[in-house]
């Protein structure tokens, strides 16, 4: 028995994400009393992975796998679970993890629960924590099968260090030509921008910002913070800004650690999506906004005068503390 | 080509959310449903193959009676025929097990399904689908092109987007870009009127356990009030960011 955890990397490097991930599944083994075997594709070093309390992780080295492809990683975690005889497999809430999720939990033939925020209530009946109805409740699900896959949501467990260390071994997964059934044709990422999933903080503009001429108001400040930008539904739907900003119950949803919310009125489809960020902030010229109800921090103020005042009191907090 | 639509049935964006029974249950209790928002999108993409490249365009929800508004609706916006699968769609392994054999007693060249639905938010049912019926997948699809049985999509990904190509038998998770917001349909009289005389079978289950289960709903903690940081006086958000809030 094990826990798999699947550690995603990019460029030869983990995320962010793989660490939470392989923090979580330590614990999870803890619970369950076994040990924790990570699978890593084209990824970093694996010692790295040790620090957060992975015991084994097997390495695939595959030129094959260099750009993500669902299936074909799918298939690898499946063989690296059935080797493992793993009884619990946890990946993260990133794209690519929720793409291919699913295909790991059909061929396991396993219970699949994802947005899952904390650590399992039991481990027998296996009862996990996550969210519905896009962050405007919680369920306790049930996993009733022998091996049970979780996607856990970005940024909800964090890091947690651990003194160990990791041993690395080869694995070379079986893959068919089936598994390449999609062939990818061109990838379209802004490598200098912090991408909504991965960021800890996100700085989102609405209505309020008048035109998509002010969004330098925006991207400063997301500057300033090393922050994601995001943007409202209307903002989107008038094409200030690409669909893929936006934020809300049919847009993306957003667990940061810190949210502010420039000139955003605060529609219940919007806060809904934002509802597991940690800490709200809300800069609105309508104290009426609803958005003041949903945040922990506002400022009742006009987002031109405010906006670049908070930029230059970041600054010089930077400037201190850096 | 023969599309099917998967569609869910939901609570309106704008409901709010309450339980019953213990926290046991969804209180449907004066709640709108509505076609999944993320399933209107592809359902609407495929009208667009069924009148610019001819396809037929079938829907399918797994529900019980209560979903067939749901149904009647899509079949007003324009589908050719409804199916549904006569079962509590309790999880999405189960309910992508139902699906599965409607793919296959169908014979569909594609099929397209919401990423996620927007009340469970369980986002597997495509991807399931399409493991259960060994079909190509593409997950949040914002763009989707049909030429003979070679299928180009464009994925979000974190951060951007990639373009993909693959062959037909495909499932799709779509979602908005498929089309966009204000190509969405509002059925008319016609629609509403024809929809009564199209088909809507009700087909019975397959036999299969639910994998997962929801036992217990809970709302998050009422939120505290907001503090408020005078305009004039920025530097202390700043502060309490940094030293109460302890994000910066």
């Amino acid at each position: 028995m094990s826990v798999l955890v699947y550690t995603e990397s990019e460029g030869g490097k983990f995320k962010k994400a793989a660490f939470e991930v392989a923090s979580y599944a330590k614990e999870v083994a803890g619970m369950l009393g076994t040990t924790v075997t990570a699978v890593s594709v084209n990824g970093g070093d694996s010692s790295e992975l040790g620090a957060y309390g992975v015991d084994k992780v097997l390495e695939v080295k595959e030129d094959k796998l260099t750009g993500f492809n669902a299936k074909a990683y799918a298939s690898a975690i499946r063989q690296a679970a059935e080797k493992e005889n793993a009884s619990v497999v946890v990946v993260s809430s990133s794209a690519d993890s929720k793409f291919l999720a699913p295909l790991v939990a059909v061929h396991l033939n396993a219970g699949y629960a994802s947005n899952v925020v904390s650590l399992p209530e039991s481990a027998a009946p296996f009862k996990v924590k996550r969210t519905a109805f896009t962050n405007k409740a919680f369920n306790i699900t049930e996993i009733s099968t022998d091996v049970k896959v979780i996607g856990l949501s970005n940024n909800a467990f964090g890091l947690k260090e651990n003194s160990g260390a990791a041993t690395a071994e080869g694995f070379e997964p079986s893959l068919s030509d089936a598994d390449f059934g999609v062939t990818v044709t061109a990838v379209d990422k802004a490598t200098d921008k912090v991408s909504i999933a991965d960021a800890e903080i996100v700085v989102s503009g609405g209505r309020g910002l008048k035109g998509p001429e002010n969004w330098g108001l925006i991207e400063e400040l997301a500057g300033v913070l090393g922050a994601a930008t995001a943007c409202s539904k209307p903002v989107s739907d008038m094409g200030w800004r690409p669909h893929s900003e936006h934020v809300g119950q049919t847009g993306k949803p957003v667990a940061s650690n810190l949210y502010i919310a420039v000139g955003v009125s605060g529609a219940i489809q919007h806060l809904a999506g934002i509802n597991s960020s940690k800490v709200k902030v809300v800069i609105n010229n309508d104290p009426e906004a609803p958005f003041f109800k949903a945040a922990d921090y506002g400022i009742v103020g006009d987002a031109f005068e405010v906006v670049p005042k908070l930029i230059e009191k970041l600054k010089e907090f930077k400037a201190n503390n850096a | 080509m023969k599309i099917l639509v998967c569609i869910s049935h939901v609570p309106d964006t704008t409901s709010k959310i309450n339980f019953t029974d213990g926290d046991t249950k969804f209180d449907t209790n004066g709640v709108q449903f509505v076609i999944n928002p993320n399933d209107e999108f592809g359902l609407t993409r495929a009208m667009w193959f069924k009148e610019k490249q001819g396809a037929s365009v079938d829907v399918v929800n797994v529900g019980g009676s209560e979903t067939e508004p749901t149904l009647r609706k899509a079949l007003a916006i324009g589908a050719d025929n409804a199916i549904r699968v006569n079962t509590e769609a309790t999880d999405g392994f189960y309910v992508a097990k139902q699906l599965a054999k409607v793919v296959e007693d169908g014979g569909y060249d594609l099929v397209i399904a919401g990423r996620e639905s927007i009340d469970y938010n369980g986002g597997m049912v495509p991807g399931m689908l399409a493991a259960l019926t060994g079909a190509n997948f593409v997950n949040t699809c914002i763009g989707l092109e049909i030429d003979g049985d070679t299928a180009t999509a464009t994925r979000e990904i974190d951060g951007g987007k990639e373009t993909s190509t693959t062959k037909l038998p495909l499932v799709v998770g779509g979602q908005k870009g498929l089309v966009e917001e204000s190509d969405l349909r509002i059925p008319n009289m016609r629609g509403i009127m024809m929809a009564r005389k199209k088909p809507l079978n009700v087909v019975e289950p397959v036999d299969s356990n639910a994998e997962t289960k929801a036992v217990q709903f809970q709302k998050p903690a009422p939120k505290g009030d907001v503090t408020l940081v005078d305009p004039e006086n920025v530097g202390q958000l700043v502060e309490l960011l940094h030293n109460e809030a302890k994000v910066i």
